[in-house]
């Protein structure tokens, strides 16, 4: 069975092309870019232009990027750094639609005595930016705002935010894992302190991401014990995954056109044929400032998991806000964040495409769509009633 | 991705007995949309008086799907008498097992057979009524359930309780109740398993004392605040007194005299010392604003 991959919010298919850039460096060129022989020392060359390939993609100096092994460890690198290099500022400020990487460090950083703001959303998963200027106190250390939600692809207005919160002394930090190579970016021209980025959101390798940090921006690092990466990430780098996501750097730069517009009109095709064909749906998220290959839609009286075993039966991979996916009881923070009721929350299903989405697959998709959702809510008590 | 056997998945994709019977003997009905799962059992007595009929209606995930078929499955041909022994283990071991945290899905199907019954002998009322008083505030969960879950599964953690009934599942503010549950029910057995919250020593040091109201409020009080939107900050300790200040909504909340004598001392004395007395820091108290819902 063909597998049609509409999860790419998750994690996305590594690139032929970043592969093959990789695989030199398990087995012939594997030397330590810190040795003094040239067998490792040339490999320090093949890191510099991937370091190169990022700030291009990026819009800054390649001396303003630290690789760090993941999306997660640079969002705690900038958050836990920032607050030792300023340690007598005692409040951080955040959103409640952040990704765990965020929001569980802040909740953590409550529990040690920090002053800790969740800024709500409105029923779009809008921010409200006088509410956020209200909190800027001279105690505010950081504020971390992510650039757009990876569940409803609501798009924050992050150098509008990045100005009023820089303007008074503090250190901005931005969650950009779901932007980098879906939004065009130029950090030269931002006044974004902090971003962070992962490998496997834009067709690298997993287990590779990056801290940005503008020049001049004061941090501390997490980990000691070398001096790589200017002694700001101490360890051995990865040296195949920064190969690799340097080269996916270099074809995210490439791909932005495609991103924003062949995906863009796949997602929306997607999108319209859904809620036209399926009754009682409803897109959640902001229409008009959203990421352009996610779309979440909501179906009432019936729950999402069924939905992606039902999905899952015809190769079709999707995610959902549900509960049941979760492991946990409570559907998706995110979605409840914004008011979603429940009954919508636990019916609600991502598509997050990508630039290997065909048309073929978004049209099987839409075919197959009505009759899952059919299906289950003949099952369902709360259609009964009604469909009996 | 949940590991469904072939069973869950077979009865999820080709759920047995599916709809209402008509003109139905009894109707039982639990959970809700808000839950994430609910079922509508209706069943039909034949003349030899065993269940002739029986139909499911189930919002839900697989396995709640899955749980519902079976049931149906279980309890045809079964006098209502027979019907009342099928537990939620009954139906869990004919799908050859459900993952752990899916438990809770034949818990429901046990509660809807015996809404379905009581409704029969009753006659009155489908839904299930509530007994006991309620532990768990976010799934409306009672302590007659969870110890029914405890008793009929031998569990000796909040996590599994948790799994089986919802019960601590939302802003884990009950944790501390269920675990004396447990304790009650299961006695010797559940101290095996060391549960991770505060514990009232016999004597402590000045810095073990203020550890443990840190840690009292951040694992007792706080998640039950910030489940309704509120939130708690420590301001200070001396001797018995403590000083707190509440933010958010509980800031402005005209209940707060009440939030912070029901919650706040009762859990601090539960779990740290009986002389301990709270203050509200009225000073620090942020400037109004108004939240949006």
């Amino acid at each position: 069975m063909n597998v049609i991959y509409f999860d790419n919010n998750a994690t996305t298919r590594v690139a032929d092309e970043v592969f093959e850039a990789m695989r030199p460096y398990f087995c012939e060129l594997y030397g330590n870019p810190s040795s003094m022989h040239t067998f490792g020392g040339q490999v320090g060359v093949r890191i510099r232009e991937a370091r190169e390939h990022v700030a291009a993609l990026l819009g800054c100096h390649p001396s303003e990027v630290i690789f760090t092994s993941c999306g997660t460890e640079s969002d705690s690198t900038a958050i836990l750094g920032t607050l030792a290099a300023v340690p007598h500022r005692r409040k951080v400020i955040t959103t409640r639609v952040e990704h765990p990487a965020v929001l569980t460090v802040c909740r953590d950083l409550e529990n040690r005595g920090y002053q800790v703001i969740e800024l709500g959303v409105d029923k779009q998963g809008r921010l409200d930016l006088g509410e956020l200027e209200s909190h800027l106190d001279d105690d505010t250390a950081i504020v971390t705002i992510m650039s757009a939600n990876n569940e409803t692809g609501t798009v924050f207005p992050i150098e509008k935010i990045a100005r009023m919160v820089t303007d008074r002394g503090i250190t901005f930090h931005t969650d950009a894992v779901q932007v980098v190579g879906k939004i065009p970016l130029n950090l030269a021209d931002s006044c974004v302190n902090l971003l962070s980025l992962s490998g496997h959101k834009l067709h690298g390798p997993k287990g590779v991401g990056v801290l940005y940090v503008r020049k001049g921006t004061r941090i501390a690092p997490l980990l000691l014990g070398g001096h790589q990466e200017g002694g700001r990430r101490a360890g051995t780098e990865n040296v195949p995954g920064i190969i690799g996501l340097g080269k996916a750097c270099e074809l995210a730069s490439r791909y932005m056109e495609d991103e924003n517009t062949r995906v863009r009109t796949l997602r929306d095709r997607l999108e319209s044929a859904i809620l036209a064909s399926c009754p009682d749906s409803r897109i959640n998220g902001d229409p008009e400032n959203r990421l352009p290959n996610t779309t979440n839609i909501s179906f009432e009286y019936i729950e999402g998991e069924a939905i992606l075993l039902m999905l899952d039966r015809f190769g079709i991979c999707a995610s959902s806000g549900s509960a049941c996916t979760s492991g946990s009881l409570e559907p998706s923070h995110v979605l409840r964040a914004m008011g979603v009721p429940f009954t919508a929350a636990h019916g609600s299903i991502r598509y997050s495409l990508s630039r290997y989405n065909t048309e073929e697959e978004v049209d099987f998709t839409i075919d197959k769509m009505p009759q899952i959702i059919e299906r289950l809510r003949e099952l369902s008590p709360f259609v009964g009633q009604v469909t009996a | 991705m949940w590991e469904y056997t072939d069973k869950v998945r077979d009865h999820f994709f080709n759920p047995r007995n599916v709809g209402e019977v008509e003109d139905p003997d009894g109707v039982g009905e639990v959970g809700s949309l808000a839950c994430g799962d609910a079922l509508k059992l209706t069943f039909k007595l034949g003349k030899d008086g065993r269940i002739a009929d029986a139909k499911f209606k189930t919002f839900g995930c697989a396995s709640a799907i899955a749980s519902s078929s079976v049931l149906t499955e279980l309890i045809r041909g079964k006098t209502l008498d027979e019907a009342m022994n099928v537990t939620n283990k009954d139906i869990a071991d004919y799908l050859g097992g459900l993952p752990e945290q899916k438990m809770h899905c034949s818990v429901m199907g046990r509660e809807a057979l015996e809404a379905a019954i009581a409704n029969y002998r009753g006659g009155d009322t489908a839904k299930r009524e509530l007994e006991g008083h309620v532990v768990c505030t976010c799934f409306g969960v009672t302590d007659v359930e969870i110890e029914r879950v405890i008793r009929e599964n031998d569990l000796t953690t909040v996590e599994q309780v948790t799994n089986y009934c919802k019960a601590g599942g939302g802003c884990g503010g009950c944790h501390g109740e269920i675990e004396k549950i447990i304790e009650r029910i299961q006695g010797e057995k559940a101290k095996a398993h060391v549960p991770l919250v505060p514990r009232k020593g016999k004597k402590l040091t000045n810095i073990q004392k203020m550890q443990l109201i840190q840690q009292t409020i951040n694992e007792q009080i706080r998640p039950a605040l910030r489940a309704h939107g509120g939130n708690i900050e420590l301001i200070d300790i001396e001797g018995d007194k403590v000083t707190v200040a509440f933010r958010g909504m509980c800031a402005q909340c005209h209940l707060a005299e009440f939030t912070m004598k029901d919650v706040v001392e009762n859990k601090l004395r539960e779990f740290v010392s009986d002389d301990i007395f709270v203050e509200e820091d009225k000073e620090s108290v942020e400037e109004g604003h108004v939240h949006k819902g």
